[in-house]
């Protein structure tokens, strides 16, 4: 489907087994996808919010990105999955915007400053492993 | 003569990794947080993932279509409780939403869409394709669900009623499609393979010959 290859974005993502494909092209198109999915679904399973609640929430950032007038082809959907989770864990609290805008720069550091090769872990705290 | 650049190093320097994408990055911003503050388990997010790529797939409501086919007890109790019968054969919801399953006939043609976000029986197809999270999927199977079926090369006579079911959080629909003529001496696990996922949509119809 996609001209872009489908290896690239991986290579930080070793861990995970080779993405599936069908007639539809890749499940996940890149590793994150996935990652968001099964957050989403887990703690929906946990019971941190209820499905209801996340298909309604789903809805609604679809709708206001096609309100935006963003041309919604199905290749945006898993962006739209993590805004959804960003705010649904944010409405019940589970964590807040700045934490969250905080360990993402953390994070794009760390990618920063690890050696070409060597595994990228926080520079502080336990969740690097 | 010089000839091509082959084995020429190149002369970037990796002295550091790639910084991940913006939404990647996001990503991982709530994933390690999450995880540290102990609201998911790390090893239920990797075997959820692992279950969604390897294990669950079309390939479980084909199963379950060429069970239907084969033996009209089991058809009778997946049209009239779709949950349960698929659970018979081992398949579980993750949400606990209703499954409901629609019979396509000469009569009849189903279409599933979800018109709000991306409702989808997953446990019997796995993850929607991309055009079935597309908006304009979900706004055009309703309201011209002859056309999109056109242009997935499906014909619907006019004397056959297209039925469109608008999936929600709570119930999840599954097309129980036309068994194709020819193939009744082929083996339930023959069958399984003819049945393509999206002729459990309702975008496809199907033909003995045809490959899933």
């Amino acid at each position: 489907m996609s001209a872009s290859d489908p290896q690239s974005g991986i290579e930080n993502f070793g861990a995970l087994p080779s993405l599936p494909r069908d007639e539809g092209g890749p499940v996940f198109a890149e590793p994150w996808q996935a990652q968001a999915f099964a957050l989403a679904v887990r703690l929906s399973g946990e019971g941190h919010f209820t499905w209801k609640e996340w298909a309604a929430a789903l809805a609604e950032e679809l709708k206001a990105a096609a309100d935006r007038g963003e041309p919604d082809n199905g290749s945006r959907y898993y962006e739209h999955w993590l805004a959804t989770l960003e705010r649904l864990v944010t409405a019940k609290s589970l964590t807040n915007t700045a934490e969250l805008a905080e360990r993402k720069e953390a994070w794009a550091d760390a990618y920063r400053h690890t050696p070409h090769g060597k595994p990228v872990v926080l520079s502080r705290g336990p969740s690097g492993l | 003569m010089q000839g091509h650049a082959h084995g020429q190093e190149h002369g970037h320097d990796h002295d550091h990794q790639v910084v991940p994408s913006d939404p990647a990055l996001r990503t991982k911003a709530l994933e390690s947080l999450l995880v540290e503050k102990g609201l998911v388990d790390p090893k239920a997010l990797d075997a959820l993932v692992d279950a969604y790529e390897n294990k669950i797939g079309p390939r479980n409501g084909a199963r379950i279509v060429a069970r239907a086919w084969v033996d009209p007890a089991y058809k009778k109790r997946l049209l009239a409780d779709g949950g349960a019968a698929i659970a018979e054969m081992g398949y579980e919801g993750a949400q606990g939403e209703h499954m409901v399953v629609v019979e396509n006939t000469p009569k009849v043609h189903n279409l599933v869409v979800c018109t709000l976000c991306s409702c989808y029986p997953w446990p019997v197809l796995g993850l929607p394709p991309v055009w079935y999270k597309s908006a304009p999927y979900r706004s055009r199977a309703v309201m011209e669900p002859r056309g999109v079926l056109r242009e997935f090369g499906v014909e619907v006579s006019e004397d056959t009623e297209v039925r469109v079911w608008d999936s929600t959080a709570e119930i999840r629909y599954l097309v129980l499609p036309e068994r194709p003529a020819g193939t009744e001496k082929l083996s339930e696990e023959e069958l399984a393979a003819l049945i393509t996922r999206d002729s459990m949509i309702g975008v496809d119809k199907l033909t003995p010959g045809a490959k899933p």
